[in-house]
C-alpha cells in the first residue's frame, strides 16, 4: 500500500514547479477580472453576484485540484468530499425566507 | 460485462478491510476530514451574511475602491502567494531539501502575517468610522455582527495556521517530522486561502461604494 501511496505522490510533483505558477498566475488573472468588474460598477448586484460566484468557484477548483493536490488523488477520495459540496448547496433553501422577510419588513408603518 | 465485474471485484477490495481505499495517510484523511467539516462551518457563516444582505432594506456598502478594496485585493494576491510558496514548500519537503523546504516556510509565514496585519489596518478604519458589532452608521446593524464574525473566525483560521506553520517549519527543520506532515499543513493553509476566495467577492466587491 505504501509504495502505492508514495507512486501518486512522485506522479504529481513530476510536472514540478512551473505548473503551480501556471495556476497561480491564473488565480491572479481571474481575480484581476473580478476587481475590475468591481471597479467599472457595469452590473446590477444580481448579475455581479453570479459572475463573482462563478469566477470564485473556478478558483475553488483550481485551488482544490492542484494546489491542494485533489487531482493527483485516488477517484475514492474525491467522491467522498462531493456530499458537502450537495449540503453546502442545500443551505440555499432559506434565501426565499430572506427575501419574504423583506417584504414583511416593508409593510411595517 | 467483463469490465463491469471487474470494477465490482476491484471495489470489494478496496473496501472489504486490509487495505488503504484512499491510498493516502492517517494523517492526511483527517485533514481532510477537518476541512470538510470546516467548510461547512464556513459556508454557514457565508449563508448567514448573504441571507441578512437579502431580508435587510438597507445593506451598508462602506468600501470605498480606494483604500479598501485595493487593501482587500493586495490581501488575496498576498494569500494566493502565500499558496504558492506553500506548494513549493511542499514539493522541496518531497524531495528531502531540509533548507529548501524552511525558507519556503518562513515565506509563507511571512505572507500570513503581512495578510493579518492588512486585514487589523482594515478592522481599525471601519471600527474608526463608528461601525461595531450591534450598529453602524450606515444602515442595517446586522452588518457589524456578521462581518466581524465572518472575517473574524477566518482570521483566526490564518493566525492558528501561522502558529501550526511554525510548529512544522521548526520540527522538519531538525528532522523531526516527515514530508507527509508539511503536506498535511499545506492541506490546512490551502483551505484557509480557498475560504477568503469567496469572502473577498462576497464581502467586499459586491458591498463597493456607489
Amino acid at each position: 500500500m505504501s509504495d502505492q501511496t508514495t507512486g501518486t505522490l512522485t506522479d504529481a510533483h513530476e510536472g514540478g514547479n512551473r505548473l503551480y505558477f501556471v495556476v497561480w498566475g491564473v488565480l491572479l488573472v481571474l481575480t484581476a477580472v473580478e476587481v475590475l468588474l468591481a471597479y467599472v460598477q457595469a452590473f446590477s448586484v444580481g448579475g455581479m453576484l453570479s459572475i463573482l460566484m462563478v469566477l470564485s468557484l473556478v478558483k475553488a477548483v483550481l485551488i482544490i485540484a492542484y494546489f491542494m493536490h485533489l487531482r493527483f488523488e485516488r477517484s475514492t477520495l474525491v467522491w467522498s468530499l462531493v456530499p458537502a459540496v450537495v449540503v453546502i448547496a442545500l443551505l440555499a433553501v432559506f434565501f426565499p425566507d430572506g427575501v419574504r422577510a423583506l417584504e414583511l419588513a416593508v409593510r411595517q408603518p | 460485462m467483463a469490465d463491469r465485474a471487474n470494477a465490482i471485484t476491484m471495489v470489494a477490495d478496496d473496501w472489504s478491510g486490509g487495505v488503504h481505499p484512499y491510498a493516502i495517510s492517517h494523517k492526511k484523511l483527517g485533514m481532510w476530514l477537518f476541512i470538510l467539516s470546516d467548510s461547512l462551518t464556513f459556508s454557514a457563516l457565508l449563508v448567514g451574511y448573504s441571507y441578512v444582505r437579502v431580508a435587510a432594506r438597507v445593506w451598508p456598502t462602506p468600501f470605498h475602491f480606494l483604500p479598501s478594496v485595493v487593501t482587500a485585493t493586495l490581501m488575496t494576491l498576498v494569500l494566493l502567494s502565500s499558496s504558492l510558496t506553500m506548494v513549493m514548500a511542499v514539493g522541496a519537503a518531497k524531495q528531502g531539501d531540509r533548507k529548501k523546504t524552511t525558507r519556503y516556510l518562513l515565506l509563507t509565514i511571512l505572507f500570513g502575517l503581512a495578510f493579518v496585519v492588512l486585514h487589523l489596518n482594515e478592522w481599525m478604519g471601519l471600527i474608526r468610522e463608528g461601525m461595531r458589532l450591534s450598529s453602524n452608521p450606515w444602515g442595517s446593524p446586522l452588518f457589524g455582527a456578521t462581518f466581524f464574525s465572518l472575517t473574524g473566525l477566518h482570521m483566526t483560521h490564518v493566525i492558528s495556521g501561522v502558529i501550526y506553520l511554525g510548529f512544522v517549519a521548526s520540527n522538519f527543520s531538525r528532522g523531526r517530522s516527515k514530508p507527509d506532515d508539511v503536506e498535511v499543513s499545506g492541506l490546512y493553509w490551502h483551505f484557509v486561502d480557498l475560504v477568503w476566495m469567496f469572502i473577498f467577492p462576497l464581502v467586499y466587491l459586491l458591498s463597493v461604494k456607489g
